[in-house]
């Protein structure tokens, strides 16, 4: 006979697990599942098929590529992102004239939907007459095909992420600094302790949650943010910008190969499930939490 | 005798929903793309309220994005179980449509006496892509042939004749060529030629050129391709020679949605594009411009191209029915011929030409008729079975040729290898 309280409290959880089973669980082993089967085809029941499709994943060219791809993407957008997010909420922290309307202005990428992003930055690339190639121009820059070129295209869209996301993190630290105590300061003053020493030692200290929690988002938007891919390139040229999600994406619903899907599917769960493990098993113990 | 009455308004009652429900389809979805720039949504919801004020029938159009997007919208929203009664997709997707089965003929749907006399009042060009399995799968709706747009301006300009358009592909890159100009510093101001090499999109300008080498890209029944043969790779050799041979198209990809701006503004003296886009050009030209027929090897030839109705499994019978009326009533020659002139797209049929609407119009702006004539040397869109999965490894491929990394000859190869393993299910010899 279980205990009235443990009764009550699985009965309190359970909208919660049912919500949680139901979207993310269920469709996860499902999808697992799936990953042993071929697509079916008509109303024939699909054959299973063991581990032949994560086989032919190993032989698929475009599916290393994107692998490579995303690794570049979150290796550049991750550190880029935060650091910038970083600097802007130290410059907009400290009483300077019209702060509130740099706070909006660092803030506004994020307001807009990445679609509308991903069009204002089609503009700035476009070759010969768009912003960038226009600037570039009066310093004796030639012509660029920004997103129509293998070597360009990843850094472009890179450029786009970083752009767009830094505004949120911004908003993070900037919270995290106003919370500060100012007396640490005033502590820190009366010993004589440099600006720079400060900083480094007390400031990115205190701000080492906020961090985590920055580095968790940047870590999931890097593979979960593909907008302005499809806006943008659509994984061209010759899937120079093609990203892991966005491939699922082509797999599943492009191509209707819904057993491949489900098979890159599990493969970016792990790779996600790695970095969680790697950020709060590792990172998150070495955060200090006032 | 009151108990027969009851009897029979209680079985009145039970038969109204069945009656009710074959007389009032009052409301019928379609998803439709738009591939040009212009007001076509406008058009497309004129159409509808017309038909509704006609026939009490709520036609919802919904915009579903370009014909890729509107494909995966389409499908994903049926296999939802929900989805439109019908779509406008393209012509080309009709074996992998079938693959999905997804698709009701239009002789399941019911054609008679006079609904085939209607299908063979189209051009036969614009049913190539509609006939499998001696059924018709689909119904020409807002057809094209991809055409050349040019700055008559800037032909004046370079020293050409405004008024001759070349014919074969030495001549066509002669001309791009003279048309390049740069300023002092050498930069390119404005481009000879551009043609559409992004996904879902290049398969079609390459679908020309290929044609233009007089080679198909194609077996009927959708089940080989011919990629590697060496007239086809003749057709890339010329496409990536327009860059790094002569210099007249920039490196790397081009992209359809960019084209109409880049000739808009002056950026580009010729564009590859589709008969659509006319109404918009005219729209918006401030320079003179003129229509050609697209070169080719040795004489011109060209690429149909645009979209047709398709009607889906998932639609009761009295829904197929009141779809396939409105198909009917939309490709009436009247119709055709006011899509085609306020669109530029052709009129699905001979008929609509004879229309005093079309007829007149043609005699004021002979942009019109240009790409009508070209129809006897247009091929069918390349069209085979996982007809997406093909496109991506033809237009990678392509890709991969226009930015240099892959020679013509190796990017064929690679892109026959790629789309033999994908069709290797459908070949049953």
């Amino acid at each position: 006979m279980m205990r009235r309280e443990t009764v009550q409290a699985y009965l309190l959880l359970l909208p919660a697990v049912i919500l949680l089973v139901a979207f993310t669980h269920w469709p996860a082993i499902e999808t697992l599942v799936d990953s042993f089967y071929a697509t079916p085809h008509g109303s024939r029941p699909p054959p299973f098929v063991g581990l032949d499709n994560y086989a032919a994943l190993l032989d698929d060219t475009v599916f290393w590529q994107a692998l490579r791809n995303n690794a570049v993407y979150a290796a550049a957008t991750i550190p880029s992102a935060i650091i910038l997010a970083l600097l802007m909420a130290l410059a907009v922290n400290g009483a300077l004239p019209g702060r509130t309307f740099l706070r909006l202005a660092y803030f506004l990428p994020t307001m807009l939907p990445m679609i509308a992003v991903a069009n204002i930055w089609m503009f700035f690339y476009t070759p010969d007459y768009g912003l960038f190639d226009r600037v570039l121009s009066w310093f004796g820059g030639g012509r660029h095909n920004w997103l129509g070129d293998t070597s360009t295209a990843l850094p472009a869209v890179i450029a786009v992420a970083v752009w767009k996301e830094a505004g949120f993190f911004m908003i993070f630290y900037l919270a995290a600094l106003q919370t500060m105590p100012t007396d640490l300061r005033e502590a820190a003053t009366l010993e004589g302790s440099s600006r720079w020493n400060y900083f480094l030692r007390v400031t990115i200290p205190l701000l080492m949650p906020t961090s985590l929690f920055v580095l968790v988002n940047a870590v999931i938007n890097a593979f979960r943010v593909i907008d302005h891919i499809v806006v943008m390139t659509r994984g061209g040229p010759d899937n120079a910008t093609t990203l892991l999600l966005y491939y699922i994406y082509e797999t599943g619903f492009r191509f209707w190969d819904t057993a491949m899907a489900a098979t890159l599917t599990i493969v970016l769960l792990a790779i996600l499930a790695l970095t969680a493990w790697l950020q709060f098993g590792v990172l998150g113990k070495r955060v200090h939490y006032r | 005798m009151i108990r027969r009455r009851r009897l029979l308004a209680t079985t009145a009652a039970l038969a109204a929903p069945a009656v009710l429900r074959a007389q009032t389809v009052r409301k019928l979805t379609f998803y439709y793309p738009v591939a040009v720039g212009g007001a076509l949504t406008a058009i497309v919801d004129g159409l509808c309220s017309a038909y509704q004020k006609e026939t009490g029938v709520t036609v919802e159009a919904v915009y579903a994005g370009d014909y890729s997007q509107t494909l995966i919208k389409t499908t994903t929203a049926i296999r939802g179980g929900g989805g439109p009664h019908f779509a406008v997709l393209l012509a080309a997707e009709m074996h992998s449509l079938q693959d999905q089965d997804i698709l009701v003929s239009l002789d399941e749907i019911g054609l008679d006496q006079d609904g085939r006399k209607w299908l063979d009042g189209f051009y036969p060009a614009f049913l190539a892509n509609s006939h499998a399995e001696g059924k018709t799968w689909s119904v020409p709706f807002q057809r094209s042939t991809a055409i050349f747009y040019y700055n008559k301006a800037a032909f004046s300009e370079a020293g050409l004749d405004p008024d001759k358009f070349p014919t074969t592909w030495s001549a066509l890159a002669d001309t791009a060529t003279k048309l390049v100009k740069r300023d002092p510093k050498g930069d390119v101001t404005r481009w000879g030629i551009k043609m559409a090499s992004d996904l879902g999109n290049a398969q079609w300008t390459f679908g020309a050129l290929a044609n233009q080498a007089e080679q198909p890209l194609m077996n009927e029944a959708g089940t080989e391709v011919y990629f590697n043969r060496p007239k086809t790779i003749e057709a890339m050799t010329f496409w990536r020679d327009l860059a790094s041979r002569y210099h007249a198209t920039p490196d790397g990809m081009s992209s359809w949605p960019q084209l109409s701006p880049d000739f808009l503004s002056g950026n580009t003296a010729i564009i590859q594009h589709t008969t659509g886009n006319l109404a918009n050009v005219r729209d918006k030209a401030t320079f003179p411009f003129g229509v050609a027929g697209l070169a080719g090897k040795n004489s011109p030839h060209t690429v149909v191209g645009g979209g047709n109705l398709y009607f889906f499994k998932n639609a009761s019978p009295e829904e197929r029915q009141a779809s396939l009326k409105f198909a009917r009533w939309v490709s009436a020659p009247e119709r055709a011929a006011e899509w085609s002139i306020r669109t530029g797209y052709i009129a699905t049929s001979p008929a609509a030409y004879d229309t005093p609407a079309l007829r007149d119009f043609i005699a004021k702006v002979p942009e019109a008729n240009v790409a009508r004539t070209f129809l006897p040397v247009a091929t069918g869109e390349l069209s085979v079975h996982e007809n997406q999965r093909v496109y991506k490894v033809l237009t990678d491929n392509i890709q991969g040729c226009l930015t240099g990394a892959k020679t013509p000859a190796q990017a064929m190869a690679d892109a026959q290898t790629e789309a033999d393993r994908i069709l290797r299910p459908f070949k049953r010899t």
